[in-house]
């Protein structure tokens, strides 16, 4: 079974639901992202999302574009990306690794080899922002020959057409963009978020994870009332942004224990 | 028979649809628009009604013939797009966008620009129909493009400038995006180039075509044939697509985009993806990009903002890759010696990004005999390059 899979299973059974911190991988330093998944580890999350730099990330707002651009001064690269994901591993062999980036990248490595090295490294799914299905066919196929579950998101203007396309294609779980916009935007409407949640499951047999927008305590909470994970990104990358090297992983940590106990209680 | 794109906006390998997922609903819903109207004889009719009256078409050819007798070899014409309402060929596009903004409902539009010519081309549409529009420029450009960003803010428009990434032409594209997928229920983004994802490429090739049929029947009015070579500049490829489409079958004429070599290729600071990169995806497309070994997207330099951008339009790299195109890139100082030669010889002052498209013709003319024909598209005027080129010659204005 996939690391996702039985991440989900064991949550259903103790009826927690999934914490999912992003960060991006070499930031603020590459020296650092390691010991930062360890962290949020440590602070309660069931699933890490780790954000390959990217020179043009198009969806993405000031918070996770300067995230990018300060891993990107150190040159991170996503054969480096991989290699962090190993270096986690060494110690951790269970909590499940999602990949998020733009396709650029990863055509440039080559989807077959970027697949087998992925999984090698310890990957289980990689969400490819700016990849729809009707473009992935290619991708699909090396993600499923090296056994990684390729996440898709959905969006609220995704119709049900497309959603259905959607079900077809993903697994592991599926990322519903909680609002219109970049990552990083405010403003949530959880009555209108709880009825396209529920739209969707009734096509889609995989747990939905809900991001963009969940910023502290009670969005997060809102969002774990409603969805079977929660994705925290802008405001995690913001309390690196804010944190010296000493102290990023203490304060990164604490914030993900913050979350930890909102979406719990 | 050239039949591109297919139904999902493909050029052979090139172009497709590459947005995240909020965007997807909006380009089904702008592909289905275009659709219903790119026939529809009223939609047509309005359009050509505007360029004749708005933008004062068809434009001109011109035989540059001092200047054609100094080279010393075929005649250079020139297609005289720096003629047009706004200076540039732009407008041509944002008025059939803008036709589909206001059938879609859409109040507000969106557009980057890099020279300014496709920002000031929005904003005059978007006076002329009382919609809100914003322009984002990248901040660098809207330090060398300082006479346009005037022009914008006359216009009424909302000139954003970009910080991020190398804040040019490619970052303004990262925003409008961003800004597109924020607002996208009320906004129209008019995409300038033939570029962005599907049906994008596909709708500002048709509206730009208007420059290559009116060559079409102009060369045979005044010439009685039609030219043996077409050179145009290729930042993103608007105004090359806009001449050359309608000439695609027609195999006997050869046809040239010209890319920007900046400091020289060799030096790794231009902007000719086609000459000097490699496929991968940027912008809601596939299609040749400057880029290093990781995939990463490299800073472009060129003297001319309108050509700094990374990638270039996916029909461009289906073109090269088939043969039916050729690609040449030529360095800024290539190019300011064609502005120059173009002033002294013409009494035209041309574009920075066009004097690319005339600074290859300048080279390939000697070459050839004296009764050959090169059509060059002159894409836009250089009034809003005479800060930079002052600037290079130690000039304060």
């Amino acid at each position: 079974m996939s690391r996702i899979r039985s991440a989900f299973e064991k949550l259903g059974k103790n009826g927690q639901k999934a914490l999912i911190p992003f960060i991006t991988a070499g930031d603020p330093d590459p020296v650092l992202t390691v010991g930062l998944m360890h962290g949020l580890v440590a602070g309660g999350a069931d699933i890490i999302e780790l954000g390959v730099p990217f020179t043009d990330p198009m969806s993405d707002g000031p918070v996770i574009q300067h995230a990018s651009e300060r891993a990107l001064k150190y040159g991170v690269s996503l054969k480096q990306v991989l290699g962090m994901v190993a270096e986690f591993r060494e110690k951790d062999t269970e909590t499940p690794i999602v990949l998020m980036g733009y396709l650029n990248p990863f055509e440039a490595m080559g989807y077959e080899k970027f697949a087998v090295e992925a999984k090698a490294a310890g990957v289980d799914g990689v969400l490819t922002v700016d990849c729809p299905p009707e473009e992935a066919d290619q991708l699909l196929d090396s993600f499923t020959n090296a056994g990684i579950d390729p996440i898709f998101l959905i969006a609220p203007t995704t119709t049900s057409e497309r959603i259905a396309k959607i079900a077809s294609v993903a697994s592991g779980y599926v990322y519903y963009v909680s609002l219109k916009g970049v990552t990083g935007a405010t403003h949530l409407d959880f009555s209108e978020i709880e009825d396209r949640v529920n739209e969707i499951r009734k096509q889609v047999d995989l747990p939905i994870c809900i991001g963009f927008g969940i910023r502290d305590e009670s969005t997060a909470k809102s969002a774990s009332r409603i969805a079977d994970g929660v994705v925290i990104g802008s405001r995690i990358v913001q309390e690196i942004e804010q944190s010296d090297c000493q102290s990023a992983v203490k304060n990164v940590t604490a914030f993900v224990t913050s979350m930890r106990r909102a979406i719990d209680g | 028979m050239y039949d591109f794109p297919d139904s999902r906006g493909h050029f052979g390998p090139y172009g497709g649809i590459f947005v995240g997922e909020t965007l997807m609903a909006a380009i089904e819903e702008l592909r289905s628009v275009y659709e219903r109207y790119r026939n529809d004889p009223e939609f047509i009719a309005e359009f050509e009604r505007d360029l004749k009256h708005f933008v004062g078409r068809p434009s001109p050819i011109y035989h540059a013939r001092r200047w054609s007798d100094h080279l010393g070899g075929a005649q250079i014409l020139l297609k005289r797009e720096d003629l047009n309402h706004t200076g540039a060929h732009k407008v041509n596009n944002t008025i059939g966008q803008a036709m589909l903004a206001r059938r879609m409902g859409k109040k507000r539009v969106i557009a980057e620009t890099g020279a300014g010519q496709h920002g000031v081309a929005t904003a005059t549409v978007a006076a002329r129909y009382g919609l809100e529009c914003v322009v984002y420029m990248g901040a660098e450009d809207v330090k060398r493009q300082a006479p346009n960003v005037f022009r914008m803010k006359l216009l009424g428009a909302t000139v954003v400038p970009v910080e991020s990434g190398s804040k040019t032409l490619k970052d303004a594209m990262n925003e409008a995006m961003r800004d597109w997928v924020t607002n996208v229920e009320s906004t129209f983004y008019i995409i300038g180039t033939v570029a962005g994802p599907h049906p994008y490429p596909m709708i500002v090739r048709d509206f730009q075509s208007v420059i290559g049929r009116e060559a079409k029947s102009q060369m045979m009015e005044a010439f009685g044939r039609q030219p043996d070579r077409l050179v145009a500049c290729v930042g993103g490829g608007s105004n090359a697509i806009g001449l050359f489409y309608p000439y695609i079958e027609d195999e006997s004429v050869r046809m040239t985009g010209v890319e920007a070599a900046g400091d020289g290729i060799a030096t790794g600071r231009h902007a000719a993806p086609l000459c000097a990169g490699k496929p991968g995806v940027l912008h809601g497309n596939r299609s040749y990009l400057v880029q290093d070994e990781n995939g990463q997207i490299s800073d472009t330099h060129s003297i001319s903002a309108g050509l700094d951008y990374p990638g270039v339009g996916p029909e461009h790299a289906w073109l090269k890759d088939t043969g039916r195109a050729d690609y040449a890139a030529v360095t800024d100082n290539e190019a300011l010696d064609a502005f120059h030669a173009l002033c002294r010889f013409e009494g035209i002052i041309p574009a920075l990004e066009s004097s690319h498209a005339l600074a290859h013709a300048a080279k390939i003319a000697p070459t050839m005999d004296r009764d050959k024909l090169i059509l060059v598209n002159l894409s836009g005027r250089g009034d809003k390059d005479i800060n930079t080129v002052a600037q290079l010659a130690g000039i304060q204005l």
